[in-house]
């Protein structure tokens, strides 16, 4: 069974439409990517899964029908979101952010012991785990903001724009740290990125987005070494 | 002769005959929805076409009322000569509020202006200005007396039919006078506020002096129907301030529909007849009834009746 | 100086309870931005219920545990029926739906209740076991009461998950829905909660005041006056808001201006907070200006 199938989606915003018949699957374990410029429709397509926006259109989850869901329902389904600006909730200090992170789980014990694995992946949060969140550095706060999301042991990670204001150097620190994830805990990944070569760099499969709609589709490899895709859609 | 015309002069010739049509007492009764009218005129030109929320519009009422009470007993005024004197001193008293309130929006101006209703009965209560005030008695007046004699339909002019003609030509004024203050510049400008505040600024609209000014305007606009209350029931008392007349006046704005000048007629209505109709039942049930209105129109209908009429006029010219 | 320390000794009573009513204005405002007009009212109504429960035979703190825990659910179910549908609407609509209700309560206490004055009992002895020089046995066990509510809901915050997440809910209701929370009960828990604390609030002030439909209306405005004064997006700056209040009023009313202009005090101090110092003295947020 697909992880993720989505057939025929569009969303709007009030009266403005912002995706227009988006259809892709995403296979279990693998890192999926969505690139694109600004806004071609990444985030709301992230925002679709989570039913934050406006949406028609068939999304199935694991073999659920989730459209028209509440939120918090997909969310305890397993579908983890690290929303684009990163959503840390910056006046609760770092331990009860990632407490937070748990907080759908029943199985209450295993918490800790996510905890510490969170810690071998980051272990900067270690250091600042009583620290108000809102004192974090950007990239600390990215950190924080994807464990949180694994706290929920989630079957599929969304991550929105995790480059977005960090330095390089960090940024190649936490997508390593990501590729770490997904062969370790085994979880899926469905990134947007508007840094094409980092999110290719990462992925096993691309799509990408223009306006609303899905334009080009494949494995991140071939795109990556196609040049005139690159010249042509990626501008590099 | 069109039509509209026609249907004016038919009803505005309906409306003079009426006090001799109704016993006494209902005369009186429509003397105060006429007062009330222009009290809730003045509240929604703040809160309906301004966008300030106001919940204290029963402590300007009491200024006014109050203003006209002590002119006529200490300084034996006429009733007609202290109109003019209500308006002003109210018009003050709102330019006055209207400072804090250019920093304070939505709940905090509703808490202020709440704040407000409360503290102004408390505050005429007050030993230290008693000998003006008449402290918790209050200060019993006359009513004014007609000018001349006359008999019609079997009715003889009394003080509250009189009341009633003086309130109608002060009424149609005054609704003339919004009328126009919302057409003109100034009335656009403070609609502008309302709707998008920095745009409007950036248009060189004056945001601090059409706010202040507006709030003064509505003050004494609702001071004025104060003083007018106050000589139809020729009495005043701090206990008739309470704050919940503030409320009275909101419920009055939102079932007239706020954004409206029409509407403060209807919203009068209500808020005067309807006490009486529910008092049969209990002393409290006024207010329950007011409350479950003002929470079914905020849901259903938050146009209040005139944009319940609005809409009926739309479906019709489909 | 014994006049001076019965003052403050009284001034701490009362403002436990003005803090206790601040406290619960802020909980609503800090998940909802909004302020709970009905607060008072609906804090009468639940004493009412307490009264008529003694009345009818009832142990005192039978009934006062009883009240709370009906006030809890009477607060939950009011934010799911009548303030949910306007949790979007525009300011102007929410602030009517919030007199709407005040005008309610108040309206239902007087029709279920009567407007009679009524004693409500005090479960406390008369005469004070501390200072009772300074301060009346009723007034030291309200704010021990008080006290351990404050205790309690600070607690509840702290260390408990559902404290943390409704904490969450309140901070940021988006990401708190994205880890799994039910953002709009967690806003109903925390009306229950509001109501429940107003309820002991009404409890404790009902002996001394007397019991009538009016009687939290001005409690309701020191209440705002803590909530400003502390912050209004603190709630433990809306606990040491009350104590000052409450202390204020008392010197105030004594040695400047007499006991009959206390709500002009609360108004004074209402519009002074909010021109002068909006953000109260403990508070982070920038009240918005228009």
């Amino acid at each position: 069974m697909n992880l993720l199938e989505v057939k025929n989606l569009n969303a709007w915003y009030g009266a403005t439409q912002a995706l227009f018949d988006v259809s892709f699957d995403l296979k279990q374990g693998g890192i999926t990517t969505i690139l694109g410029a600004n806004g071609a429709g990444k985030t709301t397509t992230l925002r679709s899964m989570c039913q934050t926006v406006k949406t028609s259109g068939e999304v199935v989850f694991l073999g659920d029908r989730i459209s028209g869901l509440a939120t918090d329902k997909i969310v305890r389904m397993g579908m983890a979101h690290v929303p684009d600006g990163r959503g840390t909730f910056t006046d609760l200090t770092v331990e009860e952010n990632l407490r937070l992170g748990a907080y759908s789980r029943k199985d209450k014990d295993a918490v800790s012991e996510d905890i510490e694995g969170v810690f071998e992946h980051f272990p900067r949060l270690k250091e600042r785990l009583y620290q108000q969140a809102g004192t974090l550095s950007g990239g600390e706060q990215q950190m924080l903001a994807i464990s949180r999301a694994l706290m929920l042991r989630p079957k599929l990670l969304l991550l929105d724009e995790p480059s977005f204001g960090l330095a390089p150097l960090i940024v190649q620190e936490i997508f390593e740290i990501m590729r770490n994830i997904n062969k370790t805990n085994g979880v899926s990944m469905l990134l947007v990125e508007q840094n094409a070569s980092l999110a290719l760099n990462l992925a096993d499969h691309a799509y990408l987005l223009e306006t609303g709609n899905v334009v080009l589709s494949g494995p991140a490899k071939d795109i990556r070494s196609d040049e005139s895709v690159r010249r042509t859609y990626l501008g590099y | 002769m069109k039509i509209r015309t026609l249907t004016l002069i038919i009803v505005a010739l309906a409306v003079l005959v009426l006090p001799w049509l109704l016993t006494n007492f209902r005369v009186f009764q429509l003397n105060l929805m006429i007062v009330y009218a222009i009290a809730v005129l003045g509240l929604n030109l703040l809160t309906g076409y301004g966008g300030q929320i106001s919940l204290g519009h029963g402590a300007f009422y009491a200024i006014g009322a109050y203003t006209a009470a002590v002119l006529m007993d200490q300084a034996s005024f006429s009733a007609y000569a202290t109109i003019p004197f209500a308006a002003v001193v109210c018009f003050a008293a709102g330019v006055l509020m209207g400072f804090p309130a250019l920093r304070l929006g939505g709940h905090y101006l509703a808490l202020a202006t709440f704040a407000l209703a409360m503290a102004v009965p408390q505050l005429l209560k007050y030993k230290g200005i008693e000998a003006y005030t008449g402290g918790v008695q209050g200060i019993v007046l006359s009513k004014p007396e007609p000018l001349f004699e006359l008999e019609f339909l079997g009715q003889r002019l009394s003080e509250d039919r009189w009341m009633f003609y003086f309130l109608l030509i002060v009424a149609v004024v005054m609704f003339w006078l919004a009328k126009n203050l919302i057409n003109s510049r100034m009335g656009r400008a403070i609609v502008a506020i309302r709707d998008q505040p920095i745009a409007a600024s950036a248009l060189g609209v004056q945001l601090a002096t059409v706010k202040t000014l507006t709030f003064g305007i509505s003050a004494a606009y609702t001071g004025v129907a104060g003083a007018l209350g106050a000589i139809a029931v020729a009495y005043v008392a701090p206990d008739s301030f309470h704050s919940f007349l503030s409320i009275s006046f909101l419920v009055g704005a939102v079932v007239g529909g706020l954004g409206s000048i029409p509407g403060a007629l209807f919203g009068a209505a209500f808020i005067q007849f309807i006490p009486n109709i529910a008092d049969e039942i209990s002393k409290s049930a006024p207010w329950a009834v007011y409350g479950a209105i003002l929470i079914a129109l905020i849901y259903v209908a938050p146009g209040g009746v005139m944009g319940m009429l609005n809409k009926l006029k739309k479906g019709d010219a489909k | 100086m014994d006049g001076f320390l019965l003052q403050i000794f009284s001034g701490l009573a009362n403002g436990s309870i003005y803090a206790a009513v601040g406290l619960a204005l802020v909980m609503i405002y800090q998940s909802t931005h909004h302020i709970n007009f009905a607060q008072g009212e609906m804090a009468t109504f639940a004493t009412f219920i307490a009264w008529s429960l003694i009345e009818n035979g009832m142990s005192y703190w039978l009934a006062f545990f009883l009240t709370v825990g009906i006030a809890f659910v009477g607060g939950l179910v009011v934010q799911r029926i009548f303030i949910r549908p306007v949790e979007r609407a525009p300011i102007l609509n929410n602030v009517i739906v919030f007199v709407g209700l005040l005008v309610i309560f108040n309206a239902m206490s007087g029709w279920i209740f009567d407007h009679t004055v009524k004693a409500f009992a005090s479960p406390f002895p008369t005469v004070s076991a501390v200072f009772p020089k300074y301060i009346s046995g009723h007034q030291l066990g309200s704010l021990g009461v008080t006290l351990a509510v404050l205790l309690v809901v600070y607690l509840f915050f702290r260390y408990t998950p559902i404290g943390l997440a409704m904490r969450a809910a309140a901070q940021n209701p988006d990401s708190a829905s994205l880890v799994g929370i039910r953002v709009s009960w967690m806003l109903a828990l925390g009306w229950g909660l509001a109501s429940a604390i107003g309820a002991v609030a009404g409890m404790m002030m009902a002996p001394v005041m007397f019991l009538d439909p009016n009687l939290m209306a001005g409690i309701l405005l020191y209440g705002f006056a803590a909530a400003l004064l502390g912050g209004i997006d603190n709630p433990w700056g809306a606990v040491i808001g009350g104590f000052i209040v409450g202390v204020l009023e008392n010197i105030l009313g004594a040695y400047v201006i007499g006991s009959d202009l206390k709500l002009t005090v609360a108004l004074v101090l209402i519009v002074g907070t909010l021109t002068l110092k909006p953000n109260g003295l403990f508070g982070r947020r920038v009240i918005t200006r228009v």
